[in-house]
């Protein structure tokens, strides 16, 4: 399994490809949508791109409960594991 | 004469189409008789009947932010292209209230044709390869055809309404009469007008060659879109958008604008005849052209010009030709026709947007453009059609037409006036 500064960075490289928000300031205490600006269909978008570059599934109804980078990281570790 | 009714004009252009990135590259073009329509070069391109087609000079990931392109299909990328365009000519800048307008008396109207066409096709093929789940959620916002004029109006903070006309090869042109309405109803001081359109992909490509609409004249793309000449077989399909901004003759004063001309009045009617041939006898054009007319308090002598819909079809522009003449009478010989699908193809519903474009800075400029490729004019065609040079259009006091027919048989004629 990936460390989490790898997991972060593959994140924030999403996170860029998405909505424009410079990869590093994508750091895991940052809310997607407070912090980076990000709208629900945004999220939506990290999240299947996430899936595909992770290889995890992350169910619509989770989505709610990953308020920040850290806990999307988080997810995706425990999902990976 | 309604002598109370606000005059409204226009005080900002924009347009991205296959001219030329902008307004002055295009017009520039437009002097020059150049010719945006191109072989397509996409593999897909190889096995249909038509592989010619007119796209944009300019590709919108080269101006446009990659973020802010993501979320649009590209007909509403060349929306925002020409809105931002528009606006800046306009001398704004940013959202309404930081100019100074109350965004309750800001529209937009933005037309389309078929709406986020290649967004929605693409969007099939990643299902049926991909499944459900990689369906992108923007895909709805993006497809669907009020997406450009809502886009536009976040960008300029427009509150007054945004609306999103639709009429075929005439949308474009019902935008600017939308807008024209908009401000004399009162609902608006300012409204950000035109249309937009993106369809240059297989589908319908191929569709309006097996309607036998588009010409085959695969070999010799630049001389395929010849309005007017013997030798047309068809149109070819065009892409890109056109938008201005017009506003109340007293907002305009009061702030010191530039105006390029006045939208004068504005001519509609419907042919009930038939859902994609004109009617023969031009009988809707006429009346379009004469309501235009007396709704601009303009009688057929004082026009000079006229930017014809004319798409090179053989039917088509004969009818319109025969429309004009019946609408001009014995003034049609002092009347200056052009057709700049000529040069851009049929940019659907973008078309009366930026051909309204090229009438108004054929008033401003008091030169109109030509008509390119008219090689052997067709005898039927009793009109003095401006080819080889562009036409000084002489002294005092121009008026314009535009002309745009819709496949269902909308007719849409706008009348500008000199400033």
């Amino acid at each position: 399994m990936a460390s989490t500064e790898e997991i972060r960075s593959d994140l924030a490289d999403i996170v860029n490809e998405v909505a424009g928000v410079p990869a590093a300031d994508v750091q895991l205490d940052k809310s997607f949508t407070d912090d980076l600006g990000m709208d629900s269909l945004g999220m939506v978008e990290v999240v299947v791109a996430a899936e595909e570059k992770f290889g995890v599934k992350i169910p619509d109804d989770q989505v709610k409960n990953l308020a920040t980078v850290g806990d999307a990281v988080a997810f995706i570790e425990r999902a990976g594991a | 004469m309604t002598a109370a009714r606000t005059r409204v004009v226009v005080t900002g252009l924009g347009a991205t189409t296959p001219v030329g990135g902008d307004v002055a590259t295009t017009w520039e073009s437009f002097l020059a008789g150049r010719s945006g329509v191109r072989l397509l070069t996409e593999d897909w391109a190889a096995q249909l009947p038509v592989r010619i087609a007119a796209r944009v000079a300019v590709e919108p990931a080269e101006v446009l932010p990659r973020v802010q392109a993501r979320r649009l299909d590209r007909s509403g990328q060349f929306a925002m292209i020409a809105a931002r365009e528009a606006w800046s000519d306009a001398g704004f800048e940013g959202l309404a209230p930081d100019n100074g307008i109350d965004p309750d008396r800001l529209g937009v109207v933005c037309a389309s044709g078929i709406g986020g066409v290649t967004t929605l096709l693409s969007g099939y093929d990643e299902l049926l390869k991909s499944g459900p789940r990689r369906v992108s959620p923007l895909a709805i916002p993006m497809l669907m055809p009020n997406s450009p004029a809502a886009n536009v109006g976040i960008d300029v903070g427009a509150q007054a309404g945004v609306h999103t006309p639709v009429s075929a090869c005439a949308s474009g042109a019902e935008g600017l009469a939308y807008g024209l309405d908009m401000i004399r109803s009162g609902r608006a001081d300012i409204v950000v007008a035109g249309g937009t359109e993106a369809a240059i992909h297989p589908l319908p490509m191929a569709a309006f060659a097996n309607m036998m609409a588009l010409s085959k004249r695969n070999d010799e793309p630049e001389r395929a879109s010849r309005p007017y000449d013997k030798g047309r077989d068809g149109f070819v399909l065009g892409e890109g958008a056109g938008l201005v901004v017009l506003e109340s003759a007293e907002h305009a004063q009061a702030r010191g604008a530039r105006v390029y001309a006045e939208l004068a009045g504005a001519g509609m009617s419907a042919d009930s005849h038939h859902i994609a041939q004109p009617d023969p006898s031009g009988a809707g054009a006429v009346k379009a052209m004469r309501f235009a007319l007396a709704d601009a308090d303009l009688d057929t002598s004082d026009v000079t010009h006229l930017n014809a819909h004319a798409t090179s079809t053989p039917a088509g522009d004969l009818a319109e030709a025969i429309a004009i003449r019946t609408a001009f009478g014995d003034d049609t010989g002092q009347v200056a026709v052009t057709s700049t699908k000529s040069m851009t193809g049929h940019l659907l519903g973008g078309a009366g947007a930026v051909e309204s474009i090229a009438a108004i800075l054929a008033l401003h400029h008091r030169v109109a453009p030509p008509t390119i490729n008219v090689d052997d004019l067709d005898d039927e065609v009793d009109l003095d059609v401006i080819s080889g040079q562009p036409r000084a259009l002489g002294d005092g006091p121009l008026a314009a037409l535009n002309n745009s027919f819709g496949f269902g048989g909308h007719n849409v004629a706008l009348a500008f006036r000199s400033v």
